[in-house]
């Protein structure tokens, strides 16, 4: 090979360079977007905090992701870390009960998860989408194992009490039918010329074939018993093999007036939302799984058992005032030039703290929303042997709302544990404000209504009120357009030595990519103040 | 409300739109509410569904990391309003119920709460005291 290169293409790098050069970062953006490189999060990649902190030390409040993302990423950059937890385990939200684990709740009201091994609920968060790109770095960094997330299954169930005498439907046979109706009747409205004022004649020809191909209509424009609709929502009698593999197709569609009443139509659209789209995960293990990683990587920096009392700050430091909050004893303190405090609104707002009125007052502005979640372990996992259900949700009108199948150990011939409820709004206060025993109750009595199952196979349950719940309040901060237009900012500025992160603080609310991305703008305004000073 | 808030809304809302009434419950006289708002009537029954959820069946409240304020003996129930304001606006971690609670709701949980749990008071809210508070352009509970 001769020395001398060959001509080559202008690298991207080059060519960025020299657009930025020419016209200004601006337009070097834009080159940037167009050319594929900048995402649409705003999660950039491992962070960088370059600079010399000069021993600055920061004292954070909380270890949930928010706090330990804070502690790992401080010490990385020089900074000496301290964290206080009020809980006697790191993770915060980020929690998974395990069987021979112990839960008391506000009230004093105790249970002991009494899962098999391997088999766990996820109180708090249980998916992950595939653009939170920080939650999803973090496990790459620190090696937490993913598996799918099954949101959409299409042979999970929708059930209405109002609708087909109470008996579970398809998720596929009512998309399908509810598809290829709507097709079907904006093809009919085509072909009739009412749709000439609104899509030119050529566009319509288009449509037309749009309309065949979405909602699975036959050569005449119409949803009918065939292949096309069979290939949707399934055959009466599937193809098969040999002499007794000719498929018989599916005769009983519903009619599109039965299926508007149902409003079945409602429970089919979920996995359309940007948060719920293909591809989702959760981590193999249990959500917790995250927190243990974390842990392993800063539990070290964590004084467990640390129930702030006061937060106070002067010129040079913040102290912090903390008690067991078991067995009381004299209040200690932890001492730092910074306070990074992670701790839920709905604690912080009860805890003395000098900050500028404005900031006071946007800790004050929110409250946190009711959410219940309740996990059933069951003998077999019938849902698999008996309904080929093998992950995913269905949903319901009653009021657990949803049943959530296990997305990982399929075919296992042991026991499962499957989500019987996750309930927001009215029936979350419903559900809270009774005791956990009934609660498992009546996610068990409304369950057997979809899964008959439920009454041979039903063996032991958890359940989880987050406004019960005694490091948190609720489940997470409820802002309004209103709030956050008044008081988020406020909220989120570094007042003097104070500053604070979590899901609150973010406009990613109860979910754990706002819990980290809250901290990562949070340290680097920090980072960047400290290294000005 | 906030874009997460208002997808979760949707997603709920789209759950439950097919019950037109309140599940009844299958072993008890627990109430279920179907929609968006809360559809017991009583003081007693307005209690036992929304608010001993923090504040305890016996009213006596409960700490944590924070703590839940008891209702039971609170001098602070003298002035019917503090009540009153409270459960339609909310104030920090509580949640308002202003939205979710007619005006006749309110003034039966206020009044149950004011007269049971060791308070004796004699004065009682009135459904039109409650409207009183709401903004001019009164919500109708729907977003």
């Amino acid at each position: 090979m001769s020395s001398r290169s060959a001509p080559r293409a202008i690298s991207r790098r080059e060519l960025l360079t020299l657009i930025g050069s020419v016209a200004g970062s601006a337009v070097s953006y834009q080159a940037m977007a167009s050319m594929g490189l900048v995402s649409e999060s705003n999660y950039k990649g491992p962070i960088k905090l370059e600079g010399n902190p000069k021993g600055a030390s920061v004292l954070i409040l909380g270890a949930g992701l928010a706090g330990m993302v804070a502690a790992l990423e401080l010490r990385n950059a020089g900074y000496k870390v301290q964290v206080l937890e009020y809980n006697n385990r790191a993770g915060g939200r980020n929690w998974s009960l395990r069987g021979g684990d112990t839960y008391t709740e506000l009230g004093g009201f105790t249970q002991k998860c009494e899962f098999d091994p391997g088999l766990y609920l996820n109180p708090g968060p249980w998916r992950i989408p595939y653009h939170h790109h920080g939650v999803l770095d973090y496990c790459r960094r620190l090696g937490v194992a993913l598996e799918p997330f099954v949101q959409v299954n299409y042979n999970a169930m929708v059930h209405s009490t109002q609708a087909f005498g109470g008996k579970p439907q398809r998720y596929r046979e009512i998309q399908a039918d509810y598809h290829g109706q709507i097709a079907e009747l904006l093809a009919k409205v085509t072909q009739q010329k009412k749709l000439d004022e609104l899509v030119s004649a050529e566009d319509q020809e288009i449509l037309m074939a749009s309309l065949k191909q979405w909602g699975a209509l036959d050569k005449n424009y119409r949803y009918v018993p065939g292949r096309d609709s069979s290939e949707r929502r399934g055959y009466e009698k599937p193809p098969a093999g040999g002499l007794s593999g000719k498929p018989v197709y599916s005769k009983d569609i519903t009619g599109l007036s039965e299926l508007l009443k149902s409003e079945l139509w409602g429970s089919i659209g979920a996995g359309h939302g940007y948060e719920f789209q293909t591809t989702l995960f959760q981590p193999v293990g249990g959500m917790g799984r995250i927190g243990d990683a974390f842990k392993r990587e800063v539990g070290d920096l964590i004084c467990y058992n640390a129930k702030v009392i006061k937060i106070h700050q002067d010129r040079k430091k913040v102290t912090v005032t903390y008690i067991d909050p078991k067995t009381g004893g004299a209040p200690q303190t932890a001492t730092a030039d910074y306070c990074l405090c992670t701790i839920p609104l709905s604690v912080l707002s009860q805890i003395e703290l000098n900050v500028n009125p404005k900031m006071q007052a946007a800790i004050n502005a929110v409250p946190y929303e009711a959410s219940v979640k309740v996990g059933l372990q069951f003998k077999r996992r019938f849902w698999e042997q008996d309904e080929h259900i093998y992950g995913g949700i269905s949903y319901t009108n009653l009021p657990i709302r949803l049943i959530g199948y296990p997305n990982t150990d399929y075919h296992s011939a042991g026991k499962g544990v499957l989500l019987g409820a996750y309930v927001f709004g009215p029936n979350a206060y419903e559900f809270t404000a009774l005791p956990p025993a009934e609660r498992v109750k009546k996610a068990y009595e409304y369950g057997a209504m979809i899964h008959p199952q439920y009454k041979q196979e039903f063996e032991t349950g958890i359940a989880v009120g987050w406004h019960r719940v005694p490091w948190t309040l609720g489940c997470a901060g409820a802002w309004t357009e209103e709030s956050r237009a008044q008081h988020y900012d406020d909220l989120c500025q570094l007042d003097n030595r104070f500053l604070v992160a979590g899901e609150h603080a973010s406009y990613i609310p109860a979910w754990q990519e706002g819990a980290i991305l809250s901290s990562l703008d949070a340290i680097q305004r920090l980072h960047q103040h400290v290294v000005n000073r | 409300m906030s874009i997460h808030a208002k997808a979760l809304f949707a997603l709920v809302f789209a759950a439950v739109a097919g019950g037109a009434h309140a599940q009844a419950d299958l072993t008890s006289s627990t109430i279920f509410s179907s929609g968006y708002s809360f559809e017991e009537k009583d003081g007693e029954s307005l209690y036992q569904g929304i608010c001993q959820g923090c504040h305890m069946p016996d009213a006596k409240g409960a700490t944590g990391a924070g703590t839940y304020p008891a209702l039971a003996a609170n001098p602070r129930l003298a002035a019917k309003q503090y009540p009153m304001v409270l459960v339609v606006n909310g104030s920090r971690a509580m949640p308002g119920f202003g939205r979710a609670l007619s005006n006749e709701q309110v003034a039966a949980v206020v009044n149950y709460v004011r007269t049971h749990f060791g308070n004796q008071y004699p004065d009682t809210v009135a459904p039109a005291e409650v409207q009183a508070l709401r903004p001019k352009t009164a919500s109708t509970g729907e977003e």
